[in-house]
């Protein structure tokens, strides 16, 4: 990182990536390199493929889930302020930054992060999660352990518990509310280095 | 003032008044005074003060605890020595019935005492609207103060004192060794470097700045004349900045305040406790007093070095222990009595071992807990906690940015819930008079410090808590659906981070989970244990066990008997509890994939019939078990059974939350029976007619038989389990292909047709009353056998054993019979009715099995 302000004026619209995203500078460049990193051919554009190289995401049970929802529906690649903007959900809360009119909700409000997290599971996009999405989820994070009646079990209680309206789903107004007492921002927040 | 001291801390950490009350004996002897004869190796101990004015009292220690009160006596230097001895009763008895009141003395007074501040903690317990302002322990305090009052008045002589060596040996290590036992590990550890920089930063700033100030007050003038130096200052700052762990405890617990700042509380004053008792034992030191003038460079490096090597070596030592218990409990698959024993003795060997090296014993005591209580759990009962340790110590450590800062108002009362405690007077008691002139008034100002902040902070902690509107900590338990989030907010996390290439907390987390599962695991835990740990899965079953106890509650409430027949009732009920209960079994019978995954089946049928007809089976099952949980030989005479369990399962409605595991023994007990009828219905071997014909003595011949089966296969089932557990998720759904049309018919069947044979039941089970039930008989003679007698008695666990050695294919239920086998039995024995005619030991050990 020693060549900053250069690195910095490679970055397309590093600028306004800052200013959306709430990311320093140097949060920017860092996450432009891992953004080089991982895209192998240097398209500028990444591939869920791309994402293959991280081999411990290979390990991770909902890893494909999560690399999913970084590309948005019906598109194959992933530019970097799209992968910057998706990572900003996980940047933590920051109190002293100023709401302002122009930007009613950064992509780090505990709302966007549940939103992020409702849609790992909403695979579908219908604002809800049915059963079987939700048994999906499961099975891919319980797996071996558990039976599949077990899972199905599971899955059920899970959905009696958050369903209000009796519409055998969860929607995110249910998630949410689910949810409630736990610290979203605590949960899905993680430390950037710079 | 002594006096007042001593009872009322005896009074102070209600925990531990058993062994606290032990110290009230050191000095005990007043009431005899006589027979001093084979004391005088004891009191040749005491340090010159003591002996003139208290040798009596020493004597009556005779032979009972003479280690540690020998050592007491020499540390307690002087200042107890007051008129000690006051003549006592002379002896006026005959020498036939003497008085032998010292030779009783010592677990007499505990045992008084113990009494007595149970009394307290009942008069306490039973205002509980005082409590909610006044926070127990204060109470305790003031109770403490009443009743030394009293003896003071009484016996004009402190009777009961604390000396350091009784708390330092025998109280703290059990107070530290229970907090570090229920300690969120990963609470802890993820706050760790805040708790690190609060406790030991913190600690030396307050310590530096109290006795930097107070002497320069001294140097000023504002003390009056004192022979005080600075290095006594600084001693009594660092006593005084101790926050006392025990006190945080106990008022902490009450207010409830959220679970970052309890951790951020509790962890610091549980480090800095051990670093204020580390830096008294060195401090106090005589060289260190010498050494004052002329303290060097080099004097404080080592000074530091040896902080380190001291914190350090106590955790590490902790962790070694911890290591062991998990070790060896992993060993005591047979004999779980002495697990807790185990636990206990090994902690307090971490401690003592720790003191010895001049470790840090409480660390060490601590970490033992920590380290050994994931391992515990998950060997002890079947249901794990599982917490993951995060050790990352050295990330931590360096880590400045914390995720969550802490906001102000949890700063406030950080400050403000600095209580002092018994600590710091144990501390300040352990002070050498020799070497620090003023130890008495040391004392005293902890004392006044100590009293100020425990009541009157502690009453006023809960006013500012909710003033402040500090988040509490929210009471209630996660759901199913907001564990399930967590663990993917976890994945996610990880994922995120890997994908953006930092490597953070996270990471770390999930790297020590996949090193503590690949090996920590293996070595230390059961292998049926380990089975279990799933986070999701454990939550799954513990809301599934909570289900089971509302519906058993349920049941209970409506009268079993009306229950069952009242049929618009029964069909409510199935409504209401039917999906979950038979979420129920899926969860328990883990092992046995074919039985339940035929139920899920079932509940997926979409023909209405068939599935009411499953919840009935689940009744059948539910009350069968009643049975098999009540005196086996009483089973066929339900009305006498009936109360048995009506008494039972109030008891353990009431258990709902207090004991877990209690509850989860009844619930397993009450699957594992069903488990075994759902067995023999697979098996096709028991047509539900043949009880009735088979009398006692028949069940009584064949039951040897199968004990040795059940026996034989027991013994290596240990290992297998894990294995079939897999096996099982594997192959969950073949399994429920074949066996599913087989158990429709069955189920049908049983529903149906059993009503059919209830005629030639009732006369039968009669006519084979055993003659030693005869009472019972006349007793529930005075019922009319109903209809749900009737219904019961195919499912009657007779059957059951009798089906016993038919068994062959049921290994894959053994693990998790055995594993709560011993826990059942024990609950059986003290459940029997108090006279169990002849009960014969195999019955029930059958039915464990």
């Amino acid at each position: 990182m020693g060549s900053n302000s250069s690195s910095m004026n490679n970055i397309p619209n590093a600028e306004q990536l800052v200013q959306e995203t709430g990311f320093s500078a140097a949060h920017i460049l860092r996450l432009y390199e891992r953004f080089q990193f991982l895209d192998k051919d240097d398209t500028g554009q990444l591939r869920p493929e791309d994402f293959g190289a991280v081999r411990e995401l290979a390990m991770n049970p909902i890893g494909d889930r999560i690399i999913s929802a970084f590309f948005s529906p019906g598109q194959e690649t992933l530019d970097f302020a799209s992968f910057v903007r998706v990572l900003a959900h996980f940047r933590p809360a920051d109190s002293n930054r100023t709401r302002d009119g122009a930007q009613p909700e950064p992509a780090n409000s505990s709302m966007r992060k549940l939103k992020f997290a409702f849609q790992l599971y909403d695979q579908d996009r219908d604002g809800k999660i049915s059963r079987a999405e939700l048994l999906q989820v499961l099975r891919a994070m319980l797996g071996m352990q558990v039976t599949e009646e077990q899972l199905q079990s599971i899955a059920e209680r899970a959905i009696q518990e958050a369903d209000f309206d009796q519409d055998d789903a969860i929607s995110f107004d249910e998630f949410r509310k689910s949810l409630e007492k736990v610290n979203i921002d605590h949960k899905m927040s993680i430390r950037f280095l710079s | 003032m002594l006096l007042m001291v001593s009872s009322s801390d005896t009074g102070h950490e209600p925990p531990e008044e058993d062994t606290s009350s032990s110290k009230s004996d050191t000095s005990s002897g007043t009431d005899s005074g006589h027979d001093t004869s084979g004391d005088s190796g004891q009191s040749g101990t005491d340090s010159g003060h003591d002996t003139s004015g208290d040798s009596g009292q020493s004597g009556t220690d005779s032979g009972h605890d003479t280690s540690g009160d020998s050592g007491q006596h020499g540390t307690d230097s002087g200042h107890d020595s007051g008129d000690g001895g006051h003549g006592g009763e002379p002896i006026t008895t005959l020498p036939i019935v003497s008085w032998k009141w010292h030779h009783v003395s010592t677990p007499y007074l505990v045992a008084l005492w113990i009494l007595v501040s149970w009394l307290c903690k009942l008069i306490i317990e039973a205002n509980h609207h005082v409590t909610s302002v006044i926070p127990e322990s204060a109470l305790l305090i003031c109770f403490g103060f009443i009743l030394g009052g009293m003896i003071w008045g009484a016996d004009k002589v402190q009777t009961f004192t604390l000396t350091p060596t009784v708390f330092f040996f025998y109280l703290l290590p059990q107070v530290i060794l229970d907090a570090g036992y229920s300690m969120p590990n990963k609470l802890f550890f993820s706050n760790m470097g805040a708790i690190l920089v609060y406790a030991v930063i913190g600690t030396c700033w307050n310590a530096a700045s109290l006795g930097l100030s107070l002497w320069g007050c001294h140097m000023g003038g504002a003390m009056g004349d004192l022979d005080i130096g600075l290095l006594q200052y600084l001693l009594f700052g660092s006593l005084i900045a101790a926050v006392d762990p025990v006190a945080v405890i106990a008022v902490f617990e009450q207010v409830h305040v959220n679970e970052v700042l309890f951790i951020m509380v509790f962890g610091e004053s549980l480090l800095n406790d051990g670093v204020t008792v580390v830096r008294i034992c060195y401090d106090a030191m005589p060289t260190a007093v010498c050494l004052m003038s002329q303290i060097n460079a080099v004097e404080i490096i080592k000074g530091i070095i040896s902080f380190f090597v001291v914190a350090f070596g106590g955790s590490l030592l902790g962790f070694v222990f911890g290591l062991l218990i998990s070790l060896l409990t992993r060993c005591t698959k047979n004999i779980q009595i002495i697990e807790p024993g185990f636990v206990f003795v090994l902690g307090y060997l971490a401690y003592l071992t720790a003191e010895m090296l001049s470790l840090s014993a409480i660390l060490s005591i601590v970490f033992c807990g920590m380290c050994c209580q994931k391992y515990i759990n998950s060997n002890m009962d079947e249901s794990s906690v599982t917490t993951f340790i995060g050790v990352f110590f050295l990330t931590w450590i360096l880590n400045k940015f914390r995720l969550v800062p802490v906001e102000f108002i949890d700063q406030v009362i950080m400050s403000y819930g600095g209580l002092r405690g018994a600590v710091a007077y144990g501390l300040a008691t352990m002070l050498d008079g020799n070497k620090i002139k003023e130890k008495n008034l040391m004392v005293c100002t902890t004392l006044i410090v100590v009293y100020f902040t425990v009541i009157l902070q502690g009453i006023t902690m809960k006013p500012l808590v909710t003033w402040l509107k500090v988040k509490r900590a929210a009471a209630s338990e996660l759901t199913l659906i907001e564990k399930v989030q967590n663990k993917v907010f976890d994945h996610m996390l990880v994922a995120i981070e890997d994908i953006s290439g930092q490597i953070g907390h996270n990471y770390m987390r999930d790297k020590w989970n996949h090193f503590e599962e690949k090996w920590m695991s293996r070595i230390l835990m059961k292998p049926s244990a380990r089975k279990n740990r799933d986070y999701v899965f454990k939550v799954f079953h513990k809301l599934n066990l909570k289900d089971a106890m509302s519906y058993v509650a349920e049941g209970e409430r409506r009268g079993s008997l009306e229950f069952v027949r009242n049929e618009t009732a029964f069909v409510d009920f199935k409504k209401k509890f039917g999906d979950e209960f038979t979420e129920v079994m899926p969860d328990i019978m883990a092992d046995t994939s074919e039985d339940h995954s035929g139920m899920s089946t079932m509940r997926g049928d979409p023909v209405p019939s068939v599935s009411l007809e499953m919840h009935e089976q689940n009744m059948n099952g539910v009350r069968e078990t009643e049975d098999v949980n009540s005196h086996h030989l009483l089973q066929q005479h339900l009305y006498k059974g009936r109360k048995q369990h009506r008494h039972r399962y109030s008891r353990s409605h009431f258990d709902v939350n207090k004991d877990e595991n209690e509850v989860q023994e009844i619930f397993q007990r009450t699957m594992r029976s069903r488990l075994e009828s759902f067995k023999s219905a697979k098996m096709g071997v028991a047509p539900p007619k043949h009880i009735t014909k088979h009398t006692k003595k028949d069940q009584l011949q064949k039951m040897p038989n199968g004990k040795s089966l059940d026996k034989s296969r027991s013994y290596h089932s240990g290992d297998e389990d894990f294995e079939f557990s897999e096996g099982d998720s594997a192959s969950g759904f073949e399994a429920s292909g074949g066996s599913f049309p087989m158990r429709v018919t069955y189920r049908a069947g049983a529903g149906i047709e059993n009503p059919a044979f209830m005629p030639d039941l009732d006369p039968l089970a009669q006519v084979q009353i055993p003659p030693w039930l005869a009472e019972a008989e006349l007793d529930s003679s005075m019922v009319a056998p109903s209809q749900r007698a009737q219904v019961r008695l195919p499912w009657t666990p007779s059957n059951l054993r009798r089906l016993a050695p038919l068994r062959i294919s049921t290994h894959s239920t053994d693990s998790f019979m055995l594993a709560d086998a011993p826990g059942a039995q024990q609950r059986d024995n003290e459940r029997l009715p108090p006279p169990p005619p002849p009960p014969p030991p195999p019955h029930r050990d059958d039915d464990h099995m």
